[in-house]
């Protein structure tokens, strides 16, 4: 609480300061509607991405924005039983949160068995995933690395890296999910109703 | 508590009533006297004042004269005794349908009680919920909203600044793509199809902000981002952004519910709702999608096959029997009005049939105007019910002639392990004394 109360305070000294400063802000906005830097309604604020970056969070397949860092499967091993193993299981296997491992093979089952390692297309999205939202009650409290220790941790335990492995980004840009190629577009519409047919059998 | 409803209405509306209704019933008279006989007998009798005393009497016989009530005989609450206004205590039982089982309630749902409702607008304290991380609560005046990416000048919003903006109102219907899942078995219209609900948004149209911030030539999609604890995040096509989708901070004429999304949302007309991000903060101008966890773990179908459907956007037509349906009952045999609400995402709904009779025949409902695009569209079908069991059901058909399948039919092309885009026929089962129950749940 003590902390956050200095950026408030800095705020209201800038304020002071701006109205100090009025006839320059008038005189800033004047020029802004002769030249406006943007669009046609002159609207917002321009954004710089030292700004964005605490945001600038996902991460596509191509891991252009994966962050500098990197974590252990030993590392994550610890992480895992400290942060994730309550809800996930110890191995995984899943509890009041998703099953993580294993189902390889079950796609195509009457018990298909969806998890990180059976269905997941990339590796990419696994990082961005635990980054942005986990663990359920702490999202975004994890350090770079320790989101890449997490991700190798759960990537070996389906299989995907060694005991001893290292991951970083051009590591993790490198995985290839067993499931990469299972998905396919919106066929829809694909059922044609039965017109005249009784509704149940 | 009872005695609390309004008093307002007694001086601006419910004053006029009797005077209404007596003038309605003169006329009536008059009408019947010339007609003579039976009529102007019965009426005359409906028409006679109330001369014994009222009060807390047992029920009367049916002939007995007209109780004045305990709320006529006093002044009910005083003006302003309630701010922001709540339904009548006798409605407390109308809420949101929670499932009492869920693993846990931080990602979860509730449904919409759709039996319970009229007319094609749900009122925002009945608006179905989809949470990935819980409610937030956020301040307005601290929200922002940060536009960047294959943008010409990357901007960053308040939401007076979005305010700003030209403002328009749509009426679109939002929809759950697990919306029932393949579980079919709901005892209720809320259980079976709850999880759709429509509103009037009101907000600025996206491709008004990005056009502010100047969309590049290479962009395709947007990634759409939450600032709630699931930082909920879905990739858009470039084209939906640039269509209909709305940049919301109103529903039905107040500002957005924290769990619709307050103080912003995205809102694409027609699509599975999950990707109509609440509480936004981020829109990401790329050329490719993120494959975030919502759009690859989850919200894809799987096929038999074993292979899975992405980006299955739209929400296709459905319809479903709100009257008479699960949980209620017929009184007795005559006239019921059939009464349902039909949507389809991929435009205006141009006909419902309903069958009454188990499927064997199919009639025409009448559909109740307004008839919008992407937005829920209301039936109505007479119906003389003579005691016999059966089953009723609604079929919706959309203006790309589409038409609602049967369960069967989308099972045979799909499994059942799809999890998503269940628009199935919903069958009711009238039993013989006049209850209603979900005909998929055999008869015990």
């Amino acid at each position: 609480m003590r902390a956050s109360k200095h950026p408030e305070s800095r705020r209201a000294r800038r304020c002071a300061l701006a109205l100090a400063a009025l006839p320059l802000v008038l005189a800033a906005t004047a020029a802004a509607q002769t030249a406006p830097p943007h669009g046609r309604y002159g609207i917002g604020t321009p954004l710089t991405e030292a700004r964005l970056a605490p945001w600038n969070i996902d991460v596509a397949p191509d891991g252009r924005s994966l962050p500098a860092g990197q974590g252990t499967v030993a590392a994550g091993r610890s992480l895992y039983a400290a942060q994730c193993a309550a809800c996930h299981g110890a191995q995984g296997e899943g509890g009041q949160g998703d099953r993580l491992a294993g189902g390889a093979g079950t796609l195509a089952s009457a018990k298909p068995v969806r998890t990180v390692g059976s269905y997941w297309p990339y590796a990419t999205t696994l990082y961005d995933y635990i980054r942005r939202a986990m663990p359920l009650y702490a999202p975004q409290s994890l350090t770079s690395d320790q989101v890449y220790s997490a991700t190798a941790y759960i990537l070996h335990l389906n299989g995907l890296l060694p005991e001893d492995a290292t991951l970083d980004a051009q590591a993790l840009r490198a995985i290839r999910m067993p499931n990469r190629d299972g998905f396919v577009d919106d066929p829809r519409p694909d059922v044609t109703a039965a017109t005249g047919q009784p509704a149940r059998q | 508590m009872q005695a609390s409803t309004d008093s307002s209405l007694d001086l601006d509306g419910e004053a006029d009533e009797p005077a209404t209704a007596g003038r309605a019933r003169r006329d009536f008279l008059r009408r019947s006297m010339a007609a003579g006989g039976l009529l102007a007998a019965t009426a005359a009798v409906r028409a006679a004042p109330a001369a014994a005393p009222a009060g807390n009497a047992a029920p009367a016989a049916a002939d007995a004269p007209l109780d004045i009530p305990a709320w006529t005989r006093a002044p009910g609450a005083a003006t302003g005794a309630q701010l922001y206004g709540q339904p009548s205590a006798f409605e407390k039982s109308v809420v949101r349908h929670l499932r009492p089982n869920d693993k846990q309630y931080i990602s979860s749902s509730t449904r919409s009680p759709l039996q319970e409702l009229d007319g094609i607008i749900t009122p925002n304290g009945l608006f179905y919920e989809r949470h990935h991380g819980g409610v937030p609560a956020i301040d307005p005046a601290q929200h922002r909203l940060a536009v960047h990416g294959l943008v010409d000048a990357p901007l960053l919003f308040t939401l007076d600044d979005l305010r700003r903006f030209p403002s328009e109102s749509h009426i679109y219907f939002l929809e759950c793509s697990g919306n029932p899942g393949y579980n079919v078995y709901g005892k209720t219209a809320a259980e079976a199809n709850g999880l759709v609900s429509c509103a009037e948004w009101t907000g600025v149209p996206l491709r008004t902000v990005l056009a502010e911030a100047g969309v590049q030539a290479k962009a395709k999609w947007v990634i759409a981002e939450g600032a709630d604890a699931a930082a909920m995040t879905r990739s858009i096509p470039l084209d939906k952004c640039l269509d209909d989708a709305l940049l919301v901070y109103s529903q039905n004429g107040e500002r957005l519910r924290p769990e619709q999304g307050y103080p912003l949302r995205l809102l694409l007309p027609g699509f599975e709702g999950n990707m109509s991000i609440k509480w936004l903060r981020r829109l990401h101008v790329t050329d490719a999608p993120v494959f975030s966890r919502e759009e690859t773990s989850k919200y894809t179908d799987l096929m038999p096959d074993g292979s899975a459907r992405r980006f299955t956007f739209y929400m296709e037509a459905k319809s479903i029997i709100t009257a008479p349906s699960g949980g209620q009952r017929l009184a007795q045999p005559g006239f019921h009005e059939i009464r349902g609400i039909a949507w389809s995402g991929r435009g205006k709904i141009t006909r419902v049939e309903v069958s009454v009779d188990d499927g064997a025949t199919w009639q025409e409902a009448a559909l109740q105007a307004p008839v919008l695009s992407r937005a829920i569209t209301r039936f109505r079908f007479p119906w003389k019910w003579q005691g016999e069991p059966t089953v009723i059901q609604s079929r919706a058909t959309d203006e790309t002639g589409y038409v609602q399948p049967t369960l069967e039919a989308l099972v045979a092309v799909r499994g059942v392990n799809g999890t998503y885009h269940n628009n199935a026929i919903t069958p009711w089962r009238v039993a013989a004394n006049g209850e209603v129950t979900n005909a998929r749940i055999k008869a015990s």
